[in-house]
């Protein structure tokens, strides 16, 4: 009996490169319209958890507390299971934007309120000051300055949130992790398919992961 | 130029201000000068609504800027303030600093921002530090760049809180020659400080305050000679030793 790795399975692998190929492109674009709402979302509800106006701080909160201790799983399946019945149909693309970027657009909140609150209070004052309103001094003078230090920790977050898409694959996503499986589990070729699959995702990962550890390292360095 | 009518300030249960009334003309140098905690800082803050009054009014320039519709990053643009802190922007160098908001809020062009930044950084001494940023600077030059940066809003009213106060003694004289330089012009200035030499030399009003009250004002002379109250004397013989 042939092994899991045995030489044929490659090379039906190769064969189907497209069927990967696809899965691959569908993960990418799935995380960079993701990571752009996750982004949006979490600056939104990061700096709504800078304010002083107490519901700000609440809204933020629940959105927070509320996504980061439910599992990705069970959000994923609510909005492609649970929605239909409330007659909202949203095709499985969709869904996993949404899924990704509003799960991760909660940690990013942290990341960004954190950011923000480690800018000292007279920043603002400063720029107020000289007729800034809230958001121009948001984003001529706090903003850039909390960057610098939520760079590495936002980078962590794009490299989960690529590794997340493949929770998709549960409902039938057409991403990577979806197509590897499906393409396995007609011939069981298992083994090829998860190692080029995982190979893949690292191939995405590794060097944003490698590109936060640096930043971090030279923040540590100039601070 | 400012007028402030029977301004309260609470922060929670706290009465900080009680009843302040002020006014201070265009053109005119006023000092403040008390205890710490009595409401010096509160009170500038109000002039450009960093706090907002509890209760009464605030004219600038002839707008009511507690007024609820108040356009106050208007009134801001010509209100400079210089903090004790300096908070300078240290993600820009000195020279962006002194051009960022003239080009951002007041609309005027780069190069005529930058020309008259860097005119007001040769006026404090510090024209070659034009490209650095302000963590490569001393804090008495970072201050002085502070005035600079304020300066270049072409500002009708200027408030210094307690500018000299986070400096090193060797460091505090430059910046008092700044402001004592500026003081020659028709700039009307609003200074929270110690410094009585400076208050001395430009104040046309002094105002001691005291738990949130201005408890006594007049010109410096009146300060050096006869104060009337104990708690006057007491601080004055403080601070001068
Ligand atoms: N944001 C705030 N929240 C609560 N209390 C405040 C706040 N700002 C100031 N206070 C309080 O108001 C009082 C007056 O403060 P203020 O800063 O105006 O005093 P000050 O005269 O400037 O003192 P200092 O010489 O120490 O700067 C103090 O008791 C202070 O603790
Ligand atoms: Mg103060």
């Amino acid at each position: 009996m042939p092994g899991p790795f045995a030489g044929f399975k490659w090379l039906a692998l190769v064969n189907d490169w497209s069927v990967f190929a696809e899965g691959f492109i569908q993960t990418i674009l799935l995380s960079a319209l993701g990571l752009t709402l996750a982004l949006g979302l979490g600056i939104f509800f990061g700096l709504l958890g800078t304010s002083h106006v107490k519901l700000f701080k609440l809204l933020n909160r629940v959105y927070v507390e509320f996504i980061q201790n439910t599992p990705l799983v069970i959000q994923i399946f609510f909005l492609y299971h649970g929605l239909p019945h409330l007659g909202i149909m949203l095709p499985v693309f969709v869904v996993g934007v949404l899924g990704v970027g509003v799960y991760h657009g909660a940690y990013i909140a942290e990341v960004i309120r954190a950011g923000v609150e480690s800018v000292p209070k007279g920043q603002l004052e400063a720029a107020y000051s000289q007729g800034f309103s809230y958001w121009g001094a948001m984003i001529h003078i706090v903003l850039p300055q909390a960057k610098r230090i939520s760079y590495p920790p936002l980078t962590n977050q794009a490299v989960n949130l690529i590794k997340n898409t493949s929770v998709l694959a549960m409902v039938a996503g057409g991403e990577l992790m979806y197509h590897a499986d499906s393409w396995s589990s007609t011939n069981l070729y298992y083994g090829p398919s998860y190692v080029v699959t995982g190979l893949l995702y690292l191939s995405l990962c590794f060097p944003l992961a490698t590109f936060a550890k640096r930043m971090e390292r030279k923040l540590e360095v100039s601070s | 130029m400012i007028k402030v009518q029977g301004v309260n300030k609470f922060f929670g249960p706290l009465h900080v201000l009680k009843e302040i009334n002020l006014n201070v003309d265009s053109g005119e140098k006023v000092v403040v000068i008390g205890p710490s905690g009595s409401g010096k800082s509160t009170l500038i803050r109000c002039m450009n609504l960093l706090e907002t009054p509890s209760t009464g009014q605030i004219v600038v320039d002839g707008v009511d800027i507690t007024a609820p519709k108040a356009p106050i990053t208007k009134v801001r643009e010509s209100v400079a303030m210089v903090f004790q802190q300096f908070n300078l922007y240290p993600h820009k160098t000195v020279l962006e600093n002194l051009t960022l908001a003239p080009t951002l809020i007041k609309k005027i062009s780069r190069d005529e921002a930058s020309e008259s930044g860097l005119a007001f950084l040769e006026r404090v001494g510090l024209r070659e530090k034009a490209d650095a940023y302000p963590a490569q600077l001393s804090g008495g030059q970072q201050q002085r760049v502070a005035i600079a940066r304020a300066l270049n809003m072409r500002p009708t009213v200027m408030l210094f809180d307690e500018p000299t106060s986070a400096l090193d003694p060797e460091m505090i004289q430059e910046v008092l020659d700044v402001m004592v330089d500026l003081a020659k012009e028709g700039i009307t200035m609003v200074v929270v400080t110690h410094e009585m030499g400076f208050a001395k030399q430009v104040a046309d009003q002094v105002i001691f305050m005291d738990g949130g009250t201005i408890l006594e004002k007049g010109s410096p002379e009146h300060f050096f000679t006869n104060p009337e109250h104990d708690r006057t004397k007491l601080f004055l013989s403080r601070i001068l030793r």
